[in-house]
């Protein structure tokens, strides 16, 4: 026969075993979200479209916001550790990386098991034919002018042509007002200046960095015309001081206290730029194109990307959480919020209630072809770091051409290429 | 089965300790053997099943250019900063403590030296870009009183970063040395002074033959420490120059970072981490020695 005292220890043991068994079956789900979305939204924004999500499915989304590059370290630092949240948000230029690292999930598995439709996503990224990444609204990177600096040097027409932007170029440039014709930010800490505001030169010319998937550098004759035209910027300092310690944000404060003609930068800035110089007369145009050149633009693009965690335990639910993302009217919803363009092309967002500045974005959004050439490579950041270092080098006047430039960097590129 | 009461007694105190051993055991004695462990691996993380290099790695760090240029600046930066954070310190915590200004005056001045210590460094660093930039207020300054002709990049400057970052560092350090001398200073006995006025004494000698000896300990243990934190100082650099231009101001905290974030090379980010810890270590043996010193005197 059980003593009292026996009796009693498998008495609780039996409550605690229960209670537990009880708390594990009705234990809700959560998935982790790390982004930088949420400060770049308007308040409230992702929290509404993720507590729609828990509504239709009972499964909760924890958001973990930071900006961009915190982001991107804070994520580098899960990878490392496997502790990465469930689902996080994944900028192109990191894929590669985190992929071969095994830290992010293969998509493409996910999407096969779930029977999902790929058809109608804008841009998947991919590493050795899988999907890690799949751009959930895509940001374009036209050109900002301010028209007050254009009309007071007495500049009617926009320049269409690199022989017509010098020109406008050296007009504009007052050092004496403190006014340059264009901000170049090429700070090493964030070196993606050469990605966004000198690449899209190139880009816009229909001229490309890669062949094959391969570095395409020497004798690349619109990359060395690019190279030229941007010393011949600085040579004749038309281009803003404090290039070597600029980063985008420094560049787009510049262009709102007008002291750029003339910018390179994401739509995701032109809240910003209407808030901070409300009274300020900005037209969005197109690139200039090299001379000669008349066929179709590429337009540089970036975008907030989505990826699942290897280590996550709940990798359907962070499918269905993506799924979700990528449904045509939420993921309009986002695009319209965040001034981007949808990656799901079945989207039909509606811009009517946006800027006309926007709508001019949209409209050269469609004349031209998305293009990022540093998305899914190796280690792109130091492959900008590099190009960035040592144009640096060139505009110091440490190299003697413009081409033995680029064949020390396409050196040091193959080397990552080879790693 | 019992222990013997010898051994019992000698175990007692870890007993006691336990809780503080095993939160140094996972915060600190795990993490730095396993960065000591990578650092003789290839590449860790990214390579799922790392094989062991030895050696190899401090073969590459120590002959790459860029680890030199990092470390002879790392060397300026943190030789200059020491010895300025020294001298204002004494200088303010001197003048805080000097008879000859009144209590008002003083307490204001307290706030005003002090201020630097209560920025965080993020905001340090924002504050001094905004400065430094060239239509900053610094260049704004110059150039109306005719120093400057046109305006200058000061932490965009191959030739400057390196010497503007050390400013700011020297500006954000110095109030630690001066509120622990200001108090030292209080507790140095009046009756010194006094005793030495009336052998003849002046200033001078009072300074180098009272003052400076009686805050020896204080003056070694902030030295010690502010080595070891300067080493490793990089918030302010990487969000001032980020390292750059061209590595003018990079130390062997942003070179650590740009390797394990940027490059993804764990392995030689471990093993610069390793050499940066073998200096602090020597540091602090140094510190202790000190201190020990100290308290048997």
């Amino acid at each position: 026969m059980l003593g009292k005292r026996r009796f009693l220890v498998l008495l609780l043991m039996s409550i605690v075993i229960f209670g537990i068994s009880v708390i594990s079956l009705s234990e809700e789900i959560t998935l982790e979200f790390q982004q930088w979305w949420e400060p770049e939204l308007p308040e409230g924004v992702l929290r509404e479209i993720c507590d729609e999500f828990t509504a239709k499915t009972g499964i909760n989304v924890e958001l973990i916001s930071n900006p961009y590059a915190d982001t991107k370290v804070q994520i580098a630092a899960g990878a490392a550790t496997g502790m990465m949240p469930d689902v996080v948000g994944l900028d192109g230029s990191w894929v590669y990386d985190f992929a071969k690292q095994g830290a992010i999930a293969n998509l493409s598995e996910l999407m096969v098991s779930s029977g999902y439709d790929d058809s109608q996503l804008s841009l998947q990224v991919q590493v050795e034919g899988n999907t890690y990444m799949i751009a959930v609204v895509n940001f374009a990177y036209p050109m900002y002018v301010n028209k007050d600096i254009l009309k007071n040097a007495g500049i009617v027409e926009f320049p269409t042509t690199w022989s017509e932007f010098k020109s406008v170029a050296q007009k504009v440039t007052d050092p004496t007002s403190n006014i340059y014709a264009y901000a170049l930010p090429l700070s090493s800490a964030l070196p993606n200046g050469i990605q966004n505001q000198f690449m899209s030169w190139l880009w816009a010319s229909g001229g490309k960095m890669l062949e094959d998937g391969k570095p395409n550098l020497i004798g690349n004759e619109k990359l060395i015309q690019g190279i030229e035209l941007m010393k011949w910027l600085f040579e004749e300092e038309l281009v803003t001081p404090g290039t070597y310690t600029m980063r985008e944000p420094d560049m787009v404060e510049e262009f709102v206290n007008g002291r750029v003609a003339f910018m390179i930068s994401s739509l995701a800035h032109l809240t910003l730029i209407k808030e901070g110089a409300p009274n300020m007369d900005v037209a969005i145009t197109s690139i200039p194109k090299m001379d000669g050149y008349t066929g179709k633009s590429g337009i540089c693009v970036a975008n907030w990307g989505i990826g699942i965690a290897s280590n996550s335990k709940h990798k359907e639910e962070a499918w269905r959480f993506i799924e979700y993302l990528m449904s045509p009217e939420v993921n309009a919803k986002l695009a319209v919020y965040a001034n981007g363009f949808p990656g799901n092309t079945a989207s039909e967002p509606d811009y009517s209630k946006k800027d006309k500045l926007f709508v001019d974005a949209y409209e050269i959004y469609q004349e031209s072809y998305a293009i990022n050439e540093f998305i899914g490579l190796p280690r792109s950041e130091d492959l900008m770091r590099i190009f960035l270092e040592n144009f640096v080098l060139y505009l110091e006047g440490e190299f003697d051409s413009a081409e033995t430039m680029l064949e020390e960097i396409q050196k040091e590129w193959l080397r990552i290429f080879g790693d | 089965m019992k222990l013997p009461l010898n051994l019992k007694k000698k175990m007692e105190p870890f007993f006691y300790l336990s809780p503080a051993l095993i939160v140094m055991i996972i915060l600190i004695a795990v993490p730095i053997t396993m960065v000591i462990l990578f650092s003789f691996f290839d590449n860790v993380i990214i390579n799922k099943n790392p094989t062991f290099v030895g050696l190899a790695n401090y073969y590459d760090v120590l002959t790459d250019p860029i680890f030199f240029t990092a470390l002879k600046n790392t060397t300026f930066f943190v030789g200059i900063s020491v010895l300025a954070h020294l001298i204002l310190g004494i200088m303010f915590a001197l003048l805080l403590n000097s008879k000859y200004i009144g209590k008002k005056t003083k307490a204001l001045f307290r706030i005003i030296f002090i201020l630097p210590w209560l920025f965080t460094e993020a905001i340090i660093a924002i504050l001094w870009r905004l400065l430094l930039n060239p239509n900053g207020i610094v260049n704004y300054l110059l150039q109306i009183f005719n120093f400057l002709g046109t305006s200058i990049d000061w932490l965009g400057s191959i030739d400057l970063a390196l010497v503007s970052v050390t400013i700011i560092n020297i500006w954000s350090g110095y109030p630690f040395y001066m509120i622990s001398l200001l108090a030292g200073l209080q507790g140095i006995p009046q009756e010194l002074y006094e005793a030495s006025s009336i052998d003849g004494a002046n200033a001078m000698n009072q300074f180098f033959y009272i003052t400076i000896p009686q805050l020896k300990p204080i003056l070694l243990s902030l030295i010690t420490l502010d080595l070891v934190w300067t080493i490793q100082q990089f918030t302010l650099i990487w969000m001032t120059t980020g390292g750059g231009p061209l590595h003018a101001s990079e130390t062997l905290s942003t070179y650590i970072y740009k390797q394990a974030f940027s490059s993804f090379q764990y392995s030689k980010a471990a093993t610069t981490s390793v050499i940066v810890l073998l200096i602090c270590i020597v540091l602090a043996i140094f510190y202790a020695k000190q201190q020990k010193g100290e308290g048997l005197k």
